[in-house]
């Protein structure tokens, strides 16, 4: 595995399936009693966010915490952030600090890029602008196995604002290395130019993708979207795109239905569907914690060979 | 006063073999060409294997001063510009003040003529404080000591049709040229890169072609309806040579410019979100790059213009997004102007004189300069070495920035003197 976790493309097929498996055997610590690991004891976790995201924050911070490292979050707001320096003079400060892994989240693309060309600790993307967030697409991955039981050649769908979204960008790199296959379904406004470079089916038409599709991930719609004229109004999005009860009824039996969070109940996703067996909106929450606890164990832990050790650890435990 | 006297050196000929001659500069203007000159009272220069060129003119180069004198100075930006091989340079209007007024222009012009480097050619803003609602007193700078001539707003698009027209219109009156950076505001808020497949990847909003395209179809059509002079800048794109050649096979008075980063460099090197290759506009694909080859080639585009772009250190190190537009350019025009169309056999030594002095001359206005390698012509000329090459070295460059996009890259090509009117600026590749 590569240093840093900068884009899901950083990810071989034996990276992706080693972070899954690893997972599944660290969501046993989460089930006992004492939810810690010695693991990564004395070691030093920043979690570095320019950008206010409560859930993903808060799972990096028990990961890290589950594996017994010392965590440090270093919030944008109130901090010297907000008094301007630069990010690379906070990178040197982190670096001086000693941190040996700084999950950065950040409102550039890019950013996470530039921090690990200034440390020497190891760099996890947590979302940076509307470029890539690979743990998302890792707990995502890790969703879908566990639910439906392979991820090879599994039909995804991904509706809603790709253009903007850094979750569809990771899942379909991710989900592409995995062997699934993925049709994006958007209005043609909220699709990116350069599209036809990416593995993936597009289709403006949602009715005609949902009745094949094994997965149907809905994308947060961002309400500042409306006022840029990317689509005419909120109901018009949501009767063109939106996940209702009556679409539900289209999908296949066993067709789960995801969302990264947090959801615009009654816009891309009606509170039926919501709350409906098919939705696995929860589990990805507690899966993020278990896949990011893998990511920080494989990156500060060491090779794949010192990871078998202490996971029969884990097992037995 | 004693002359030069450069031996042996190469006159790149329109046709047919070059000639190898011996140049006197004297009085400062070149006095004698032939072969076998004598010596007499003159300092020699042995010219052997040297390409001599007429000096050099830059039709957009940002000197930052005044205002951003930490990135670079007029005396700074001068001698980078000398060290490329330049003997006039053309100063961008969009100083902290901007250059909208005869005392900032001016200003500026006498800050070139005291450092005697090259010369400055300020150029005016067309509109007050480069805001596009107003028209600036174009008049007053074109009969300033600085004799402007040419008007531009560049970093910003003159994006109101109207305004764009009564600009044109104008600078009829003193045969000014209106400058145009051609990016339509409303299809670029907040871009960061060219759009197209790199863009989509990386999650940097897109600077679609269609933005500068459509500016210069609508700025030609307006240059066609008003009969005056437009000078289009740092074209990016195929779409716009494609344009540009349309305009002047109707025999509009179009002109246009080309970067050397244009002509190599593609927006794949966005990948790593490294802000040097931060640039607007931003840099295109493999398709544009060949297509503003064959128009640099062919004479549709009428000159390279470096748009030397210095910025301070911290407006470079930061995220994409952060991270100041351009790159430095004045010392490596000339090598990357070689490397991408003489070494490649798409343009003779002739054409590189042609597109990098008499034609900018032309389009500024300028009278003494780019008036090729004659007797009786201002002694403003450059020696290149051709067959030497040379390794960029940021902290080597004679800008007071080190944004250049090509540090450790060998290039072609070096400038080993530059004499203006008679006087080396540049001498052995050192400032004298």
């Amino acid at each position: 595995m590569k240093r840093h976790l900068l884009s899901a493309a950083d990810l071989s097929l034996d990276d992706a399936l080693l972070i899954l498996d690893a997972a599944g055997q660290l969501a046993r610590v989460s089930d006992r009693a004492i939810k810690r690991l010695p693991t990564l004891r004395g070691r030093t976790v920043v979690n570095l966010f320019y950008e206010d995201s409560t859930r993903t924050r808060l799972s990096f911070e028990v990961a890290a915490k589950r594996l017994s490292a010392d965590v440090v979050t270093f919030s944008a707001k109130g901090s010297s952030v907000s008094k301007g320096e630069s990010l690379k003079d906070t990178a040197l400060t982190l670096e001086a600090m000693g941190a040996d892994a700084v999950v950065c989240r950040h409102h550039a693309s890019g950013a996470p890029h530039r921090l690990a060309d200034w440390i020497q600790g190891s760099v996890v993307n947590a979302g940076d602008g509307t470029h890539e967030h690979p743990t998302q697409a890792l707990l995502d991955a890790f969703t879908m196995r566990a639910r439906m039981g392979r991820l090879e050649g599994l039909r995804v769908a991904i509706i809603g604002d790709i253009l903007h979204s850094r979750v569809a960008r990771s899942n379909v790199l991710l989900l592409h290395t995995l062997g699934a296959d993925v049709t994006l379904v958007a209005p043609p406004t909220l699709l990116p130019v350069g599209i036809e470079g990416w593995p993936v089916q597009v289709s403006y038409d949602i009715d005609s993708v949902l009745p094949k599709s094994d997965v149907v991930m809905m994308l947060r719609v961002q309400r500042e979207r409306m006022g840029a004229a990317f689509f005419p109004s909120a109901r018009e999005y949501s009767r063109r795109y939106g996940l209702d009860r009556d679409r539900m009824a289209m999908l296949a039996d066993d067709t789960i239905v995801m969302h990264p969070g947090p959801m615009n109940r009654g816009m891309e996703i009606a509170a039926e569907v919501a709350d409906s067996v098919r939705s696995t909106i929860v589990d990805q929450v507690a899966n993020g914690v278990s896949v990011r606890m893998a990511v920080l164990y494989l990156l500060l832990g060491g090779s794949e060979a010192a990871f078998s050790q202490p996971a029969e650890e884990v097992a037995g435990a | 006063m004693s002359g030069w006297l450069l031996k042996d050196v190469r006159l790149p000929a329109a046709e047919g073999p070059d000639d190898v001659v011996d140049l006197r500069l004297a009085d400062g203007i070149i006095a004698e060409i032939g072969t076998q000159l004598s010596q007499g009272d003159d300092q020699c220069l042995e010219g052997a294997g040297l390409v001599a060129l007429p000096g050099l003119v830059d039709l957009h180069t940002h000197l930052r001063e005044p205002g951003r004198e930490d990135a670079e100075t007029v005396e700074t930006g001068t001698r980078a510009a000398a060290l490329g091989g330049f003997t006039a340079v053309h100063a961008m209007a969009n100083t902290d003040p901007v250059a909208d007024t005869a005392g900032v222009v001016e200003q500026v012009w006498r800050l070139g003529r005291d450092a005697g480097h090259c010369d400055v050619h300020p150029i005016g803003a067309v509109t007050l404080g480069l805001q596009g609602k107003a028209l600036a007193e174009l008049g007053a700078m074109a009969d300033s000591a600085a004799r402007v001539r040419v008007f531009s707003d560049d970093g910003r698009c003159v994006s109101d049709a109207g305004l764009m027209r009564r600009a044109l219109d104008y600078v009829k009156a003193f045969d000014g040229v209106i400058a145009q950076h051609a990016q339509e505001p409303t299809l670029t808020e907040g871009a960061q890169m060219h759009e197209g497949i790199v863009s989509a990847r990386l999650g940097l909003q897109g600077w679609p072609a269609a933005a500068e395209e459509s500016i210069i179809a609508r700025d030609c059509l307006l240059a066609a309806h008003t009969g005056s002079r437009l000078h289009v800048c740092h074209v990016s794109t195929a779409g716009s040579v494609e344009l540009i050649r349309w305009a002047k096979s109707k025999g509009w008075r179009v002109t246009a410019e080309v970067t050397p980063h244009h002509l190599c460099l593609t927006d794949d090197l966005a990948e790593g979100y490294d802000p040097l290759f931060k640039v607007n506009p931003p840099l295109r694909t493999h398709a544009d790059v060949e297509a503003l080859r064959d128009g640099l080639a062919d004479g549709t585009i009428d000159a390279v213009a470096t748009d030397h772009a210095p910025h301070a250190l911290e407006d470079k190190e930061s995220e994409w997004d952060c991270a100041a537009f351009g790159m430095l350019g004045l010392e490596t025009a000339l090598s990357i102007v070689v490397e991408s169309m003489v070494a490649t056999g798409r343009m003779s030594w002739y054409d590189v004189a042609d597109r990098m002095s008499v034609r900018p001359a032309r389009i500024g206005g300028l009278s003494g300069q780019g008036l090729g390698l004659a007797v009786g012509v201002p002694a403003n000329l450059t020696l290149i070495e051709e067959a030497a090459s040379w390794t960029v070295d940021p902290g080597q460059l004679a800008s007071r920035s080190r944004n250049t996009p090509y540090a450790g890259r060998t290039l072609p090509a070096r400038v080993l003197a530059t004499f203006l009117r008679g006087r080396p600026t540049v001498l052995d590749g050192k400032l004298t």
